[in-house]
C-alpha cells in the first residue's frame, strides 16, 4: 500500500537520486554518460512530484511528470543527435577533449 | 482535482481569440515546415514565408493594446506587460531572419536553410509563452520549447566543428539547470500544493511555511532563469555559444531569449513572491522572510563586474559582444532589485535600446565576418578605411552599448541608474557607473582597431548589397535617433508596467 510508505522516504530518495545525477554531471566526461546523469536529476523530479502529488491528493503534480517525461524524451533525442554531430567532426565524445572554445 | 466549469467551454472560445499571436506563429511553423519540403531547391521562401508570419503576428499583437485577462484555466497570462516583451521579441525576431538572408557561413556550410526559419519560429513561440506564462508547469514546457530550438540553431552550421562543440556546451548546461529548475518547482508544489503563481501568492500569504525548502526551492528556480538571461555564476555556456554558433543565432540569444528570461523572472518573483495588498512604492514587501533584494543585488553586482572584467582580455569580436551581453544582464539585473514601477518600466525602456544597439552590432560582425572570414579583433584592422559606412555604424552601436550620450543606450542607463539612485541604492548606482567605465575600454579597442591601427598598405575597399546597407541603416539611425526623441518608448515602456502594478 502506498500509505504504508511515509512520504519523507520518497523525498529522501529522490534528492539522493538528484545528488548521484549532479556529481555524475560534474565528474564523468564521456557525453553519454552525462546525458544518463541528466536523465537521473529528471526522474527524482519525478519521483518528488509524484510523492507530493499523493501525499497532497492533487493530480497537478502528475500532470508535471508526464510533461517532464515528454521534454526528457525530446531533450535527449537532441542531446544525442549533437553528440553524434560532434563525433563526426572530432571523432570523440569526451567532454575534455571538446576544446576549441575557451578563454 | 480537477473538474470541468459550467461554462468551461465559453472561456476556451474568449481565449482562443487572446491567443490569437501565438496561433498566428504555429501556422507558421507548420506552413514554413510544409513549404520546405515541396520546395526543396528554394533557399528563401521559407524566410519569406518566415518573415510574413512574423509581421501578421505583430499585427494581431497591436490588437491586444490593453488587454488584461487570464486564459486556458489560469495557465497564460495575457496583459501589458507580456505585450511589451513579446513585442521586442517578435522585433528581433524579424530583424534576425532577415539579417539571415545576407549570412554567407549560414548559405554556404549548410545543405538547406529551411529548417533553419522553422526552428526560429519554434523558438519565437517558446519564448511568446515564457513571457506571459503563470503557472510553473508553462514556464517549465515554454521554457524548453525555446531552449529545444535554439540548441539545434546553435549547432545548425554542424561541418563546423566550433558549432556543433557549441551545441554540445549548451545543451548539457541547458539540461542541468532547467533540471535544478524543475527540481525547485516540484519543492515549491509540496510546500503550497499548488502550481499557479497566484494561487502559491495567496497560500504564502495565508499559511506559515517552513522557510528553508521555501529559500532552497526559490535559490534554485532563480538559478532556471539565471541560466537563461546569463547571470554569473550561470554564464559558462555564454561565450564558448555565441562563439560557435551562427553570429544571427547568436544575436537571437542575446537579445530574444534574454527578453523572455527577465519577462519570467520579473513575473515570478513579482507574482509569487510580493504580498500585492501592500503599497507598490516599497515594492519589495516579501511574504517570507527571504531577502530577495539582497540576493538580486549580489546577482546584479557580480554579472556585470564579472562580465566586463573578462570582456577586456578577449581577442574574438563575438566573444566580446558575449560578455558585453552578461554586463548587460547585470545592468538590467539592476532594474530587478528596484522592482517598484520606475525600475521595471526602466528595464522596459532599457530592452528596447538594447535590443536595436546589440543586434546591430551582432549584424556588423556578420556582414565584415561574410568578407573577410574572420571575427578575430586583429582582422579588424584598418576597416573603417576600406568599410567606412560599416566603421561609422560600429562606433554607433559600440557608443551605445557604452551608454554614452547622444545615443538611445545613455537613455536606457540613465533610467536604470536614477531608478536605483531613486530607492536608495546608492552603492549599486556606484558599480554600476564604475563598470561602464571599464566597458568603454574594451569597446574603444574595437573601434582603435578598425580607424587607427593597419592603415600601411590600405585595404581594398568592400562592397556591400544594397539590400544590407538598408538593414544596417535601419539599426543604426533609431540607436541616434531615439537617443534624442525617446518620449513615446518611455510613455509605452510606462504605461506596460501601471496595469501590471495596479
Amino acid at each position: 500500500m502506498i500509505n504504508a510508505i511515509p512520504l519523507e522516504y520518497y523525498l529522501g530518495l529522490a534528492s539522493i537520486i538528484f545528488l548521484i545525477g549532479t556529481v555524475g554531471v560534474l565528474v564523468r566526461r564521456n557525453a553519454i554518460i552525462v546525458f544518463m546523469s541528466i536523465e537521473l536529476m529528471l526522474n527524482s523530479v519525478n519521483l518528488t512530484f509524484v510523492g507530493f502529488s499523493t501525499y497532497l491528493g492533487d493530480t497537478a503534480g502528475q500532470v508535471f511528470v508526464f510533461f517532464v517525461m515528454a521534454v526528457a524524451a525530446a531533450e535527449a533525442a537532441i542531446g544525442l543527435a549533437i553528440v553524434l554531430a560532434l563525433f563526426r567532426n572530432k571523432q570523440t565524445i569526451y567532454v575534455d577533449e571538446v576544446n576549441v572554445l575557451k578563454w | 482535482m480537477f473538474s470541468v466549469e459550467a461554462n468551461f467551454l465559453d472561456q476556451l472560445k474568449d481565449s482562443i481569440g487572446l491567443f490569437l499571436p501565438e496561433t498566428v506563429l504555429i501556422a507558421t511553423f507548420l506552413l514554413s515546415l510544409i513549404l520546405d519540403l515541396i520546395f526543396r531547391k528554394s533557399r528563401t521562401l521559407t524566410g519569406i514565408v518566415t518573415a510574413i508570419g512574423f509581421v501578421v503576428a505583430g499585427i494581431c499583437l497591436i490588437g491586444q493594446t490593453g488587454e488584461t485577462a487570464f486564459i486556458f484555466s489560469r495557465m497564460l497570462v495575457v496583459d501589458p506587460f507580456a505585450l511589451f516583451f513579446k513585442f521586442v521579441i517578435l522585433l528581433s525576431g524579424l530583424i534576425v531572419v532577415l539579417m539571415s538572408f545576407f549570412s554567407k557561413e549560414l548559405y554556404e556550410t549548410t545543405e538547406g536553410v529551411g529548417e533553419y526559419f522553422t526552428l526560429i519560429t519554434g523558438m519565437t513561440i517558446g519564448m511568446f509563452l515564457l513571457a506571459s506564462a503563470s503557472n510553473l508547469i508553462m514556464i517549465y514546457l515554454a521554457i524548453e520549447t525555446m531552449s529545444i530550438s535554439s540548441y539545434i540553431l546553435a549547432g545548425y552550421t554542424k561541418e563546423i566543428r566550433r558549432a556543433s562543440e557549441a551545441s554540445l556546451k549548451y545543451v548539457i548546461f541547458g539540461a542541468v539547470s532547467s533540471g535544478i529548475m524543475i527540481y525547485g518547482m516540484s519543492i515549491l508544489f509540496g510546500l503550497t500544493g499548488t502550481l499557479n503563481l497566484f494561487d502559491i501568492n495567496t497560500f504564502l500569504l495565508s499559511n506559515e511555511v517552513n522557510m528553508v525548502p521555501l529559500m532552497l526551492s526559490g535559490l534554485m528556480i532563480l538559478a532556471g532563469f539565471a541560466y537563461k538571461i546569463s547571470a554569473v555564476p550561470f554564464h559558462f555556456w555564454t561565450p564558448d555559444v555565441y562563439e560557435g554558433a551562427p553570429v544571427t543565432i547568436s544575436a537571437l540569444l542575446s537579445v530574444a531569449s534574454k527578453a523572455a528570461g527577465f519577462a519570467v523572472l520579473i513575473r515570478f518573483l513579482k507574482s509569487a513572491f510580493i504580498d500585492p495588498t501592500l503599497s507598490s512604492d516599497v515594492a519589495w514587501n516579501t511574504i517570507s522572510s527571504i531577502d530577495w533584494q539582497y540576493i538580486i543585488a549580489i546577482l546584479a553586482v557580480v554579472t556585470m563586474t564579472v562580465g566586463n572584467l573578462v570582456a577586456v582580455w578577449q581577442t574574438n569580436v563575438k566573444r566580446l559582444l558575449a560578455y558585453s551581453s552578461i554586463a548587460h544582464a547585470g545592468y538590467l539585473l539592476m532594474g530587478v532589485v528596484v522592482m517598484n514601477e520606475i525600475g521595471i518600466a526602466a528595464i522596459l525602456l532599457y530592452f528596447f535600446a538594447y535590443m536595436i544597439m546589440n543586434l546591430g552590432a551582432f549584424y556588423v560582425v556578420m556582414l565584415i565576418a561574410n568578407k573577410t572570414g574572420s571575427e578575430e579583433l586583429d582582422d579588424y584592422q584598418g576597416l573603417g578605411h576600406s568599410a567606412p559606412v560599416l566603421g561609422v555604424c560600429m562606433t554607433i552601436f559600440l557608443i551605445s552599448l557604452t551608454g554614452l550620450p547622444p545615443t538611445f543606450g545613455f537613455i536606457g542607463k540613465l533610467y536604470i541608474f536614477s531608478a536605483v539612485l531613486d530607492s536608495g541604492l546608492i552603492w549599486l548606482a556606484v558599480v554600476g557607473v564604475l563598470n561602464s567605465v571599464v566597458s568603454l575600454y574594451y569597446y574603444a579597442k574595437v573601434f582603435r582597431n578598425m580607424y587607427f591601427r593597419g592603415m600601411d598598405p590600405p585595404k581594398e575597399p568592400m562592397t556591400f548589397s544594397y539590400g544590407s546597407m538598408i538593414l544596417l541603416f535601419l539599426l543604426a539611425i533609431p540607436t541616434v535617433l531615439f537617443g534624442v526623441y525617446f518620449t513615446p518608448i518611455l510613455a509605452w515602456a510606462k504605461s506596460s508596467v501601471e496595469i501590471f502594478f495596479g
